[in-house]
């Protein structure tokens, strides 16, 4: 395999309702991809586009409606999709494009357009669900994290006290990040005053329906030497997934997280991750998400992540910040667009181009994650500057 | 590259401009319509919750006795065995207390909180569970581990659907 780096990023801002079109903020976010590092679509051998459920915009064939916004017309062109996955999973689809010598130049792009769907997103999530044997019950979105959450605080005796503060520590971090939807000064009382909507859940705990795209370039070690002094290096990926049975599966902890970070662990080297990483980006839609995925991706023990929240270890100035970005809490949630939003804060973090949310000492290596289908699915990046 | 150089895009819309017109939408209301096949395993189960009964399938290779019932073993990966008539009781593997319609929207004041729970099933193996909501409970005494079992329509009402069952409700 081919080493492939990153080289170039762009980002909309993160909104509740966008007036630009998915192929108009596809377009915004690819352009300043090239902007950022000096090329121009020629310099692109082949694009790949993640968005998530065509529910959402109500168009079929997404891929091939946003292809013209994602720069891809006359030019090897795929969109994938994996859930909420799908933001770290296009950067690892790109990875494959590059590492196997099929191109030396791939744009990422990133798309989510949540507001078209009315009165409320949540009603493309309905047909999430077995449509026999679920859907008669009329779940929401809601019931499966408050499920997962109540068995993860049952699990290892944490209180929603507990678990609140990453909501405050990621909102506040997003008032730095200049695409941010809801960035935020809050306390954990605000957070625990909140309107419970599905217990233990309550209205700060999670992350807004959003509109936005993003974008990175990828490219051979070859090229990358020619275009920056800065490459930051994909040195890991992992993908899993698990059973969508409900309670065949752990719900305290997520397995198929850990197996995605096992594998992207082992082809960058890293021997002890919870030492070795040194800036994190894991999914976070709802606050505890952070956590559950702080410990599968074995950056602590199991029931242990809430404790390094409480002591500061994951705050910018700890010893190892997660979603310095804002993270979905404080930037928002357009989902695919989400992930690449946390690939290109690792990105800026390792080039010691974040500004106001660089975190201290030089880090070398990070990693992005996310997470989606019905708690099934882990998508994981190792990043090194 | 710093994004604070950038003068980043995308327009946030005020809900007022979309309801005054002043920014303009296109409207769509789709009417599709579908028809599921229950399949095999499902459709049994189906057919066994008409007549008020739980069924399961065991696998003959790791000897899991699932619920919902499957054709084939997705961690052996061969056909499954016998069906298996299970209990109607179980124990609450977790549970939530929704407040909030679909939409996010508020349930109406007075109205109870819906119940969702993962209830596992006596009969089928360690931890397998089904998503269903629970009834005669008070929300304050729901527990993790409480023993609960399902109530049933009455044999005229059932039309082999999830919901034969109402609800389960706590055991005393």
């Amino acid at each position: 395999m081919r080493r492939v780096a990153i080289v170039g990023a762009g980002i909309t801002k993160f909104v509740r309702r966008a007036q630009e079109t998915g192929k108009e903020l596809s377009f915004e976010a690819t352009k300043m991809a090239l902007d950022s590092c000096g090329l121009t679509l020629k310099d692109i051998d082949m694009v790949t586009l993640g968005t998530a459920p065509d529910a959402f915009d109500g168009v079929h064939m997404k891929g091939e409606w946003l292809s013209d916004g994602a720069g891809a017309w006359r030019k090897p062109y795929m969109r994938n999709f994996v859930g909420g996955g799908t933001g770290v999973f296009a950067p690892i689809h790109g990875f494959f494009h590059v590492a196997s010598g099929m191109a030396d130049t791939c744009m990422v792009v990133c798309e989510e357009k949540m507001s078209s769907c009315y009165p409320h997103p949540q009603g493309a999530f309905k047909t999430i669900f077995d449509h026999t044997l679920e859907q008669p019950l009329n779940p929401t979105l809601i019931w499966i994290f408050a499920l997962e959450m109540n068995r993860y605080m049952n699990t290892y005796g944490l209180t929603k006290k507990d678990i609140a503060g990453v909501s405050v520590k990621n909102k506040r971090n997003a008032l730095d990040h200049p695409s941010a939807q809801i960035p935020e000064n809050i306390t954990v009382e605000d957070v625990l005053n909140s309107e419970t909507l599905a217990w233990p859940v309550n209205r700060l705990d999670i992350s807004p329906a959003s509109d936005g795209a993003a974008a990175v370039i990828l490219c051979s070690e070859e090229k990358a030497k020619k275009i920056t002094d800065r490459p930051v290096w994909i040195s890991g990926v992992g993908w899993n997934i698990d059973t969508a049975y409900w309670a065949t599966k752990d719900l305290s902890y997520p397995r198929y997280v850990e197996k995605a970070a096992r594998q992207a662990y082992e082809m960058a080297g890293i021997k002890e991750p919870h030492k070795e990483i040194q800036v994190a980006e894991p999914y976070d839609p709802f606050s505890y998400k952070e956590l559950h995925h702080m410990e599968g991706l074995l950056l602590c023990k199991k029931g242990e992540a809430a404790r390094m929240l409480a002591d500061g270890v994951t705050e910018r100035t700890g010893n190892l910040p997660t979603c310095p970005s804002g993270g979905a809490l404080g930037v928002g949630n357009p989902i695919a667009a989400t992930g690449l939003m946390k690939i290109i804060e690792i990105f800026l973090q390792l080039r010691g181009e974040a500004g106001k949310r660089q975190v201290p000492g030089n880090p070398r290596v990070g990693l992005a994650q996310a997470w989606g289908d019905l708690m099934q699915v882990g998508t994981v990046v190792v990043m090194k500057s | 590259m710093v994004l604070e150089k950038f003068e980043l895009k995308g327009t946030g819309l005020k809900s007022q401009a979309v309801k005054d017109g002043s920014v303009l939408t296109m409207p769509c209301n789709p009417k599709l319509q579908y028809s599921w096949d229950t399949g095999q395993a499902v459709g049994r189960y189906l057919d066994g919750l008409k007549e008020g009964k739980l069924i399961g399938k065991k696998c003959g290779g790791c000897n899991r006795i699932m619920i919902p019932p499957r054709m084939f073993c997705e961690l052996c990966f061969k056909d499954t065995g016998d069906w298996v008539e299970l209990e109607d009781t179980g124990k609450v593997n977790t549970f939530s207390i929704c407040h909030v319609n679909w939409d996010a929207s508020r349930l109406p004041q007075g109205a109870l909180p819906h119940l969702p729970a993962v209830i596992e099933i006596d009969g089928a193996s360690e931890g397998m569970g089904i998503l269903h909501v629970l009834g005669e409970a008070d929300p304050k005494e729901i527990k993790i581990g409480m023993k609960v079992k399902a109530v049933w329509k009455t044999a005229n009402e059932r039309a082999g659907a999830i919901t034969d069952i109402r609800y389960f409700k706590p055991l005393r």
